[in-house]
């Protein structure tokens, strides 16, 4: 079953992974038991010439108890499963860290354009890069992508990175991430965009820190030069 | 609309009056049966369809040819609305409610007889609608079923035109049918109960089909007010969910969910219902905790109220409202974690058979487990934030629902189909029905959890334009088989639903020796339903009770001191 999961590549990829055992253990083990006891039941209690059914009607406290024993189970162990993952989403979704790696994100159909605020670190300005569909970014460094969408919603997804949320025309979404691990991985839309929903996805290239400021240096060689100084 | 009606009498006798425009509720949930399996036949074909596109992406499908990728988003959007608004709700309750409410309550019929037909007739034209949208320029809408603006808004961005505005009106219209079958389903219950028929003793698919009632007509303003909104932006340049003029799109997604969640509980409830009336049936044991379900059952309904915005915990809603919510979803586990508990400690010490409508209500009963189990999953919001838009959602949904809509109607359908038409259904073919059906189900939905869990996308129509589903393809094929088999196996059902009808074994009373009120009449029951009113003296459920000789003893019938002493 992990084997399907894609590659984790991000700090907080593990813990939502974490929350997906956690939950799947606990609900494998009330599946097991309550499936066992529907066929144990159908079994052991198949029509038997001669024998008639008991007559339990579960209205005292006494009998209520071994449905409600369980209950009391499923309460805590809900209890568990929420602690657990609202620590999760916390760090995921409302604990963005500082950073200095800042890029804006637009969905638009059926891209993601990607805008780097260029040496002088201020969106607006004329050092700006937009690039279509790619976004750079270091390894072991927390980046931090302001999401937004010039049309419809889109879906920021990054599997890999176990990281989703949706692009909202009329919103600046923050989000953040911090890669792991060098190479290429998919970003596709995960929000029915329209009839090229299908297709719409974009890369993330995780650089090492030398390979990310050279592609700094590249991509700002003449200008950047120029609006610093 | 009376006068009208009269005239065509005049002209044409009895037939129409008898099998067209009848105020009559079993004719009544006879006609959305037939609706509502037509548009189960509209809803399986274009699984057909999205699912070919899915495994053998831009090949041509059998029997209808390319699938381009807006026409696939139509299929996609048309699959959801047809077999939620379509299928689901007229199945489970306009067919189940309209037909058993007055049976089992013991009244002669609905207490709006002609409300009743309105209702229908409105279900009914919002079916032609839906049609229509099929056929106008641009098609029909390719939205989603759940529809979101901004994409939903504008002709440019879908290509869609009428077809947008149609499919809200056409859901407008099933709303409006839907809120009249409502309120005939509780003014009837209310007023309409025979002598003794307590509330107390109403059988719990009557409870559930009231707290559905309930739930939707509580939760149906906000997304009718919604469809308003997105009508008058679509048409006449408003901007309530555009923001470059001040609008919002989220807030059609609050709208919409506000009533889409509590409409899950909507289907849910009833096939339960069924689920639970037809295990204590085979299991010759009253139903554990009567009253502790009904409680449970309101205490959900009210719980379905508070938890839509799990839908949308990565929607760019404010993310400290994701625990809030994430709370009460979970809770909403526990009353159904307890009907569940009660079903298997129904079963336990009973004297089970194995009808096919047992077999039925128990793979809704197994089914759903495992759909309850998953709904974990896409309840906590951290992982909420991976498998959200996944097929990991779309398997889970479909383990739930199909749990309910597919194994529990269909146990509803063997079940009471002997009292509906008089006639038996084959058992045979019955059970061949079931496995087939139960075997195909979870082929198709057990695996598609792992495709979710592989990160692929919802709504996508060619996974093979990314490289990290290329692992997952061959799994896509495999499921798209069995779902290709799972349709055809229903060709065994179609067989048996229209070979009983005509020749089945005539079916006596009561055919499976149960206690509520609509089996103390004839099958079919009479106009009116019965001969001479019954007298209600128990519970539903006393099967092999103590002070009866029989396993059974059916809610009318008098036990006389004397004879209670030689029974002992």
């Amino acid at each position: 079953m992990a084997s399907w999961l894609p590659e984790n590549v991000s700090t907080f990829g593990g813990d939502v992974d974490a929350v997906f055992w956690l939950i799947f253990y606990i609900t494998a083990v009330w599946f097991f038991i309550t499936e066992g006891l529907i066929l144990y039941f159908v079994f052991r209690y198949r029509r038997k010439a001669g024998r008639k059914a008991a007559y339990v009607t579960g209205d005292t406290w006494n009998q209520l108890a071994w449905v409600l024993a369980p209950l009391a189970v499923v309460v805590l162990l809900d209890v568990i499963i929420d602690i657990n993952g609202g620590e999760v989403w916390a760090k995921i979704k409302r604990q963005i860290p500082e950073t200095d790696i800042v890029v804006r994100a637009a969905g638009k159909q059926f891209n993601w354009e990607f805008t780097y605020p260029g040496p002088d670190g201020k969106f607006g300005t004329a050092d700006d890069l937009q690039l279509d569909n790619d976004l750079h970014v270091p390894v072991g460094k927390p980046v931090r992508v302001i999401l937004t969408s010039k049309d419809v919603i889109h879906s920021f997804f990054l599997p890999n990175f176990r990281l989703k949320q949706d692009a909202m025309p009329g919103r600046e979404i923050p989000v953040w991430f911090q890669a792991t691990k060098t190479g290429e991985f998919e970003i596709p839309c995960a929000e029915l965009c329209g009839f090229g929903h299908s297709g719409m996805k974009g890369v993330v290239y995780v650089h090492t820190p030398e390979e990310y400021q050279n592609w700094i240096k590249e991509k700002w060689a003449a200008g950047a030069t120029g609006s610093a100084g | 609309m009376s006068s009208n009606l009269h005239n065509v009498h005049a002209e044409k006798q009895g037939f129409l009056r008898r099998y067209l425009f009848s105020t009559d509720h079993k004719v009544i949930a006879k006609q959305y049966l037939t609706l509502s399996l037509f548009w189960a036949l509209m809803g399986g074909a274009t699984a057909y369809l999205v699912r070919w596109q899915i495994a053998h992406p831009d090949t041509e499908a059998f029997g209808w040819g390319y699938i381009a990728p807006n026409v696939y988003n139509a299929l996609v959007t048309m699959h959801g609305t047809i077999m939620v608004f379509f299928v689901a709700m007229p199945l489970l309750l306009a067919v189940f409610g309209n037909y058993l409410i007055p049976l089992m309550i013991g009244a002669q019929d609905m207490a709006f007889p002609r409300l009743n037909m309105m209702s229908f007739w409105i279900f009914f034209a919002a079916s032609v609608v839906l049609v229509t949208s099929f056929l106008v320029p641009g098609g029909p809408s390719a939205a989603g079923w759940t529809g979101y603006p901004p994409l939903s808004a504008k002709i440019e961005y879908t290509g869609v035109g009428y077809g947008t505005d149609l499919w809200l009106f056409s859901l407008a219209l099933e709303f409006a049918s839907f809120l009249l079958g409502g309120v005939n389903f509780l003014t009837t219950t209310i007023n309409m109960r025979v002598r003794g028929m307590t509330m107390w003793r109403l059988p719990l698919i009557i409870w559930m089909q009231l707290t559905a009632a309930v739930i939707f007509m509580l939760s149906v303003g906000p997304i009718i007010a919604g469809a308003i909104l997105l009508l008058l932006d679509r048409n006449l340049g408003t901007t309530f969910y555009a923001p470059d003029g001040g609008g919002d799109p989220l807030l059609w997604q609050h709208l919409f969910w506000f009533f889409g969640h509590p409409e899950v509980y909507v289907i849910l409830l009833p096939g339960m219902g069924i689920v639970l009336e037809v295990v204590t049936v085979f299991a010759r044991k009253p139903v554990f905790g009567y009253r502790l379900i009904v409680y449970t059952t309101i205490f959900a309904g009210f719980l379905s109220f508070l938890v839509w915005a799990h839908h949308q915990y990565v929607s760019g809603m404010d993310p400290r409202l994701a625990m809030p919510f994430s709370i009460t979803t979970i809770i909403i586990s526990v009353p159904f974690a307890l009907v569940i508990f009660s079903i298997i400690a129904t079963l336990w010490g009973g004297s089970i058979s194995f009808k096919t409508p047992m077999l039925f209500a128990l793979g809704a009963l197994g089914t759903f487990i495992f759909g309850g189990l998953t709904g974990i999953f896409n309840g906590s919001a951290a992982l909420d934030i991976y498998v959200h838009d996944t097929y990991f959602v779309v398997a889970h949904f479909h383990y739930t629902l199909i749990s309910n809509v597919f194994f529990g109607a269909f146990a509803g359908i063997y079940f009471w189909f002997p009292k509906m038409f008089g006639r038996m259904m084959n058992e045979a073919l019955g059970k061949i029905h079931f496995w087939l059906t139960f075997i195909f189900f979870n082929a198709i939905f057990g695996p598609m959890h792992l495709v979710g869990l592989g990160g692929m996308m919802r709504r996508i129509a060619n996974p093979t334009q990314y490289d990290f589903l290329k692992p997952i393809e061959p799994l896509n094929v495999f499921i798209t088989l069995a779902a290709i088999l799972l349709i055809l196996s229903q060709i065994t059902f179609v067989i048996n639903f229209f070979w009983s009808l005509i020749a089945g074994k005539v079916a006596p009373a009561n055919p499976w020796e149960a206690n509520t009120l609509e089996w103390s009449t004839t099958s079919p029951p009479p106009h009116e339903n019965f001969a001479v009113s019954p007298t209600v003296y128990r519970g539903p459920y006393e099967y092999s009770s103590p002070e009866a000789a029989a396993d059974w003893l059916p809610q009318d019938r008098e036990l006389i001191q004397s004879s209670k002493a030689v029974l002992g």
